[in-house]
């Protein structure tokens, strides 16, 4: 019998809705459980009850377990403590949380990815009311929002995060470790019906078709697999140079991102607010991704205090032809989507556009002009995105036909 | 451990005491079903026979100002809150008392602070018999650890008026820390290294108690002018070094909050406003302090300059915030009831539209009338509410007291009354089957507004109606309650000793609810 500690979860002045489980595997005297808990008084049973079941399904009979609780979601204890244990017991078992039917949403290749907002992924408290402020995706974070060496319970929290925590409707995104150490992570997110791999450092399309053959090992054994997207961040020199590469290398490739905090880094220069140093790659990685006829995410906007230079990078961003940027506090979304919604001129024209597009169909033509110009297809696809997006956005009522209406045929 | 008493079942619902601390007390009766009978109490008469014919009722020391007063066994003894966590008087009052051997007082402040957590001993020696006001944090934990040698008695601020109006509390010493004075006793709270603003709080102690002692640091020739506090009423007046630090007297409860969870809340909370129709021109507003109140505010502000509207009046809880909107002209009138800041203090000594207010005019219920009713919108937090949209203020859902009702019980007389609180706290469901502790009655609750839905109050069809297809997300408040057990799992009901420790009362001094013993 061991007689090592495992622990694991985080018990720091500010944590909170976290707990901190420290295991002992004892030979006999059964399960002795140690709890303090800011809940005790309300939760205390069902914490112990937990803590027993959770035990009980790694075969363990005999413990030692010190719970320090600050009001841990049952979702998030019950990983810490599967955490714990499997440091302690060969296992290949999980203890798996529900997966809330409300979860099981996909996300489509088209929809827009204006914002994603970086969620670390050992830190519950930021992860459970993500979902309430909108953002066009959510981001949980393995890589380098996590230290090294709370890596593996990272991943525990997180799977349950994705079957237990709803976030609203909102693009479930989990960004691995870098391939190869990050294939792993997968085995942990495949399953519980990720919409989204978000693959850091990139630098080859080898890379790519490693995470997608995982995922295909993975799905081989699900009934009805969900559709995975993959996202690759590139963020250095090499990976800009290959962005076309990466970009085309698998079907599932849906965005590409830049990371400019590694890319500066890289090339051993500061990364300034107006980003002229970085200009070279955005338009690199831009071009790339419109080739390739998939969505250009830009980095995330590290100085969360100065609101008005994010407005002004996000505006300058969209106009470079960025489709979305990453977002490391809730409080930059409004910044962000007023950033990159679409301005007014773009909505009139689209306005248009759909009108024109609509009378054709009334009246049974096959071609659709506005003045004197044809308009096809991808063109009213287009229109009715910016359409949609500025109703998403507030920018548009939704009724606006039925102004529109009024305004063109007075009676 | 105290004498047991008989309990009665009030038209809330709760078994209440028929007496506390020996005197008989009115269970509750429901809201406007109560009423008063008799005349106000009165104090006895004084004669400028007993008092200096050159005006001055300087003493030298506080301990000489409360023997004086005739300090013994048993006497109640009042204090006011303006100087909140830095009121340094309330624990030389007591030092004084235990020196000199006094036991069985009653302690009445208007609230009490982390800073009176040295009282606690008196609480446990005898000194002090029971608190009649607020008991927070400490003192709060004390009570209800079952230490207190009588029953508490937690009031609003208005019914802390009520309650000396009518006799039910004789106040006889009231000891009213000064941030300025003259020996004659005027006193404002506007000037002096303690400015807190105003002194409205006390207004009651001076007009009914039987001895009045002022104390100040900041001693200036006849006329103290404002007299917030009319020297009339005063017995005597101590100056002393210190009659409280300044640093602590600006509440820590007055920055906008930068929680993003607490933002959107606060956003959530104006849009509801908006898309209700509260936000128009003329409309008044009362906008409390803590966090997620003051940035409601702030999205007032700014629809109200979108709409180029303005309020007619802003109940405060003043800070930077509202005298700024003053300023600005996006609001008329602060009616203050306490001054956050010392902005709040400067505006009121500037700005002749920075009304000072006491609980007389704002908030006391057995009156002709207060302005608590005539607010549109007011925005209150609670630490649980209940699926008949009941509310609680006072305890935690653990049972253990820690707050004070302040004026939230006053302000519910509102138009609107919104209570923006989050679903869940970590993992304590805020929205429970029943509330802990009953402060405020459902019937005057309109909305509950929490991140993850808004609950509208059956009662008010009106609003249902105008938010009838509204993009906001409206819910029953049973949907809420669900969907916070669904994420935190049902708690378990607290279990109680039977042992009374503190009673709540409602404005019109009747019994709504009773405290009991933690396990």
């Amino acid at each position: 019998m061991s007689n090592t500690t495992a622990t694991a979860g985080n018990k720091g002045e500010k944590d909170r809705s976290d707990c901190f489980v420290s295991l002992q595997l004892t030979s006999s005297g059964g399960i002795a459980i140690d709890l303090t808990s800011k809940v005790e008084v309300l939760f205390g049973e069902v914490i112990r009850t937990l803590c027993l079941e959770v035990l009980h399904h790694f075969g363990i009979e005999n413990a030692q377990i010190t719970l320090e609780d600050k009001g841990a979601l049952p979702f998030v204890m019950a990983a810490r403590l599967e955490a714990a244990i499997v440091q302690l017991v060969k296992t290949d078992k999980e203890y798996l949380p529900e997966m809330l039917p409300e979860n099981l949403y996909s996300s489509s290749r088209e929809q827009h990815r204006l914002s994603r907002l970086y969620l670390p992924g050992n830190t519950p408290s930021l992860m459970i009311n993500a979902g309430i402020h909108s953002p066009n995706a959510i981001i949980l974070d393995l890589e380098d929002a996590v230290a090294v060496h709370k890596k593996s319970e990272a991943r525990v929290l997180v799977r349950n995060a994705l079957r237990h925590l709803s976030f609203m409707g909102v693009e479930r995104m989990v960004r691995i470790n870098q391939v190869p150490a990050g294939l792993d992570d997968l085995n942990y997110i495949i399953p519980h019906n990720v919409n989204a791999v978000v693959v850091p450092k990139c630098e080859s399309a080898e890379q790519i078709h490693e995470v997608n053959k995982r995922i295909g090992i993975l799905q081989k054994s699900q009934k009805t697999p969900n559709q995975v997207w993959v996202i690759p961040i590139v963020e250095s020199a090499l990976g800009i140079i290959k962005s076309y590469e990466i970009a085309t290398a698998a079907d599932n490739v849906v965005a590409l991102a830049i990371g400019l905090e590694d890319y500066t880094a890289d090339l051993g220069i500061q990364r300034t607010n107006e980003g002229l140093e970085t200009l070279f790659a955005r338009s690199q990685v831009i071009n790339a991704c419109k080739a390739a006829g998939i969505q250009a995410l830009d980095s995330v906007f590290s100085d969360v205090g100065d609101a008005a230079a994010l407005k002004t990078y996000a505006r300058q961003s969209k106009s470079i032809g960025f489709d979305g940027m990453g977002c490391i506090h809730p409080r930059q979304l409004k910044d962000i989507h007023e950033g990159f919604a679409p301005d007014e001129r773009e909505i009139e024209n689209a306005k248009k556009i759909m009108v024109a597009f609509a009378e054709a169909t009334d009246k049974g033509l096959g071609v659709v002009s506005l003045g004197t110009k044809m308009i096809d297809a991808p063109v009213v696809k287009r229109a009715q995105r910016v359409i949609n997006l500025a109703i998403s956005l507030g920018k548009l009522q939704k009724d606006w036909r039925d102004n529109e209406h009024q305004v063109n045929s007075p009676s | 451990m105290k004498k047991q008493v008989n309990t009665i079942i009030n038209a809330a619902g709760r078994a209440v005491p028929t007496e506390v601390n020996g005197k008989p007390v009115i269970p509750y009766k429901g809201v406007g079903q109560h009423r008063p009978e008799g005349n106000k109490y009165g104090p006895p008469i004084s004669t400028c026979i007993d008092f200096p014919d050159d005006g001055s009722k300087l003493i030298a020391t506080l301990k000489e100002a409360l023997i004086a007063a005739g300090l013994k066994d048993g006497m109640t003894i009042s204090t006011h809150h303006h100087f909140r966590n830095g009121d340094v008087i309330a624990n030389q009052i007591f030092d004084i008392a235990a020196e000199l051997g006094i036991k069985n007082l009653v302690w009445f402040p208007s609230a009490s602070f982390d800073c009176h957590t040295p009282l606690i001993k008196y609480l446990e020696d005898g000194t002090i018999h029971h608190i009649e006001g607020s008991m927070n944090g400490q003192l709060g934990r004390v009570t209800s650890a079952g230490k207190m040698q009588g029953v508490g008695v937690l009031r609003s601020h208005g019914g802390r008026y009520q309650a000396v109006q009518d006799g039910e509390v004789k106040i006889d010493i009231a000891v009213i820390a000064a941030p300025t004075a003259d020996s004659f006793g005027n006193a404002n709270g506007l000037d002096g290294p303690a400015a807190c603003g105003l002194l409205g709080f006390a207004l009651a102690d001076a007009q009914y108690a039987s001895k009045v002692i002022v104390v100040t640091d900041h001693l200036v020739p006849f006329p103290c002018w404002p007299w917030q506090i009319q020297g009339n009423y005063v017995d005597h007046v101590v100056q002393v070094e210190q009659v409280g630090i300044p640093e602590k007297i600006v509440s820590g409860t007055t920055q906008v909050t930068k929680s993003p969870d607490r933002l959107f809340l606060a956003g959530l909370t104006a849009k509801f406003c908006e898309e209700a129709g509260i936000i128009r021109d003329g409309f008044s507003f009362q906008a409390g302090s803590g966090g997620t109140a003051l940035s409601i505010g702030i999205y007032f502000a700014e629809m109200l300059k979108a709409k180029g509207m303005k309020s007619r009046f802003a109940r405060g809880g003043s800070n930077a915030y509202l005298v700024k909107m003053l300023e600005d002209g996006l609001v008329e009138y602060i009616l203050d009831g306490q001054t956050f800041d010392l902005e709040g203090v400067r505006s009121m000594r500037e700005n002749p539209t920075h009304v000072d207010t006491s609980p007389f005019t704002s908030y006391n219920y057995h009156s002709k009338g207060n302005f608590a009713q005539l607010v549109d919108v007011v925005i209150l937090g609670a630490t649980e509410v209940d699926v008949h949209f009941n509310a609680n203020v006072v305890t935690h859902s653990d049972g253990v007291l820690l707050h004070g009702i302040g004026g939230w019980q006053n302000c519910l007389f509102a138009k609107c009354t919104i209570l923006p609180i989050p679903l869940f706290r970590d993992r304590i469901p805020v929205i429970r089957e029943e509330v802990t502790t009953l402060c405020g009655p459902g019937e005057l609750i309109d909305v509950i507004v929490t991140e993850r839905g808004i609950a509208i109050n059956p009662l008010r069809k009106d609003l249902l109606d105008k938010l009838k297809g509204s993009s906001l997300p409206i819910r029953t408040i049973r949907e809420l309650k669900d969907e916070a057990e669904k994420i935190c799992g049902i708690p378990a009901a607290v279990q109680f000793e039977e042992e009374i420790v503190a009673v709540v009362k409602w404005v019109d001094g009747t019994v709504i609810d009773c405290v009991r013993k933690v396990r």
